[in-house]
């Protein structure tokens, strides 16, 4: 794995500013051509994760032994030469389309303004790229759609246009933050299904931040349990119902099932050792 | 325990040629002690139907009675210790400047009740609360407590019907959990009829006895709950409402 990886983080620490404990506190993970899941619940740092690989923090006090994209030491970057890699290399999706996209401004030229950042072209030239990648996510009528404004778009619809904004400049890592929590099931699985085809196709990194059990074993190889700042655990999809440790047992427990038993749910039972990582298995 | 009853719930905007109907005759009914699910796509209705009850939204024709009693019959005080609503978002549905204190005690105050500390006391303790935090601020409680005000919130003036608009959906699953237990207990305890608002048949599955699937205003069909394990729809949209959520779940 590590010939091939595109990133890899030893003991990242993240603090904010005027905080007294670690938001994250060392966590160490490498990323191959893979999707990988960071399960956990609000308040776990997950999110912060994230942000700290794009260095979004910018107030927050971020320390790690290692933080390596591709060739490029992220730690030593100046926010100049961050400018190339955001959105470029490696690129975020973010939660809820209603308030990540622009209301005055129509959505297809919020698309194509993502690809003129990055490359010298002309606008038409631009819009050609992106009427092309509103056709990979599916939307019909890419042609009538681009004029439209964010209202006007249906909240599935918004995400699929984060998407195609955010691999248009074909990027080599994507940090997807709860990208579908914001949509109903129906939509999700669609969503899904074309974030995960772009994926595969053209060989992308995917570090998919949730709190949904459900989707990232269905979506995920590898899953990183947080808990408190702290990665608790680390297993392959397939395995989180062998999960040894105990919040991530709890979690499982939890989560109402179709056809369960209407028993009451298990509840979380918190532990102070519970910041303790499981030894990683094979 | 009270049974509800909806007749030909409908909301028309407009007349003539140009009206628009927006809710087009909804019809279902509630056995007295039943948990009761209302799913379906956003924009489809499921809340508007629950403001309805609550007269939330008061322009609606057709008839809800609860108990026999229709809606529009009873009085503003009378209706309100008929009804409560847990809303949604626990983060915007607490005024962030009232205490849970305040939050509690401004329904007795306005029905006139006695015994104020006592029932305030009751209520935050049925909920799993400890007594000191009647003194907190919304800002200084977790996701699942706010929620967990909201619904003493909603008990404090002993309702008979409890409508329940995605109680958990802005919830950990871990928080989730300690919530619909809340809410079972509750249910077996008091023998509320409640109405359940959500989008994952999971929750639905777990909670309600029977749900109510809606498309674009209307039920397309009232299933059972073993309806949702062998997906026994037979509405397509239903079906592939199902079919979404178990492809979602299964899938290993």
């Amino acid at each position: 794995m590590s010939a091939t990886s595109i990133l890899d983080v030893r003991n990242l620490s993240v603090r904010y500013n005027g905080t007294t404990c670690d938001a994250v506190k060392d966590v160490s993970f490498t990323l191959g051509r893979e999707r990988l899941g960071i399960v956990g619940e609000s308040g776990s740092g997950k999110s912060t994760i994230g942000r700290a690989l794009l260095k979004l923090l910018p107030t927050a006090k971020v320390i790690a032994d290692k933080m390596r994209f591709e060739e490029l030491d992220l730690l030593s970057l100046s926010e100049r030469q961050m400018l190339d890699v955001r959105g470029k290399r490696m690129s975020m999706i973010l939660q809820d389309p209603k308030f990540s996209l622009n209301p005055i401004q129509r959505v297809g030229h919020q698309v194509a303004e993502a690809y003129r950042r990055h490359f010298r072209c002309t606008k038409a030239e631009a819009r050609e790229k992106a009427l092309a990648m509103l056709d990979a996510v599916k939307i019909n009528d890419p042609m009538r759609v681009y004029d439209l404004y964010p209202h006007e778009i249906s909240g599935g619809m918004g995400q699929r246009f984060m998407i195609a904004m955010m691999l248009l400049a074909d990027p080599d890592l994507v940090i997807a933050d709860e990208p579908t929590s914001a949509l109903d099931v129906t939509v999700r699985l669609q969503v899904l299904d074309i974030l995960d085809g772009l994926v595969r196709e053209r060989g992308i990194g995917l570090i998919m931040i949730s709190h949904d059990l459900n989707l990232v074993r269905n979506f995920c190889d590898r899953v990183l349990i947080m808990y408190s700042g702290h990665m608790v655990e680390s297993l392959a999809a397939r395995e989180l119902d062998n999960a040894r440790h105990p919040y991530t047992r709890g979690l499982l427990a939890a989560q109402p099932r179709i056809g369960g038993s209407r028993k009451p749910l298990a509840v979380l039972d918190r532990k102070d050792d519970w910041i303790n990582a499981v030894e990683p298995t094979a | 325990m009270k049974r509800v009853d909806i007749r030909n719930l409908s909301i028309t905007f407009g007349t003539g040629p140009a009206a628009a109907r927006v809710l087009p005759d909804v019809s279902f009914s509630v056995e007295a002690g039943e948990c009761f699910g209302l799913v379906g796509e956003s924009g489809s209705g499921k809340s508007t139907v629950l403001r309805c009850i609550s007269m939330l939204t008061d322009i609606w024709s057709g008839k809800v009675t609860i108990g026999g009693t229709n809606v529009r019959d009873l009085a503003p005080l009378a209706r309100s210790r008929e009804i409560q609503m847990v809303f949604q978002d626990p983060y915007g549905s607490l005024h962030p400047r009232q205490s849970v204190r305040t939050v509690l005690s401004e329904p007795l105050k306005i029905h006139k009740l006695g015994d104020r500390e006592a029932r305030m006391s009751k209520a935050i303790t049925d909920v799993g609360l400890p007594l000191s935090f009647l003194d907190r601020f919304p800002h200084q409680l977790s996701g699942g407590q706010r929620q967990r005000v909201a619904i003493a919130r909603a008990l404090i003036l002993e309702p008979t019907v409890l409508l329940l608009d995605e109680p958990t959906s802005a919830l950990d699953v871990s928080v989730q959990a300690e919530i619909l237990n809340l809410l079972q207990k509750l249910r077996e305890d008091r023998g509320f009829t409640y109405v359940m608002v959500s989008h994952d048949l999971a929750v639905v599955d777990h909670m309600c006895a029977r749900f109510a699937v809606m498309q674009h205003g209307e039920v397309t069909e009232i299933l059972p709950r073993e309806a949702i394990s062998g997906n026994g729809a037979t509405h397509p949209y239903a079906r592939e409402l199902i079919a979404a959520s178990l492809a979602y779940e299964r899938a290993l």
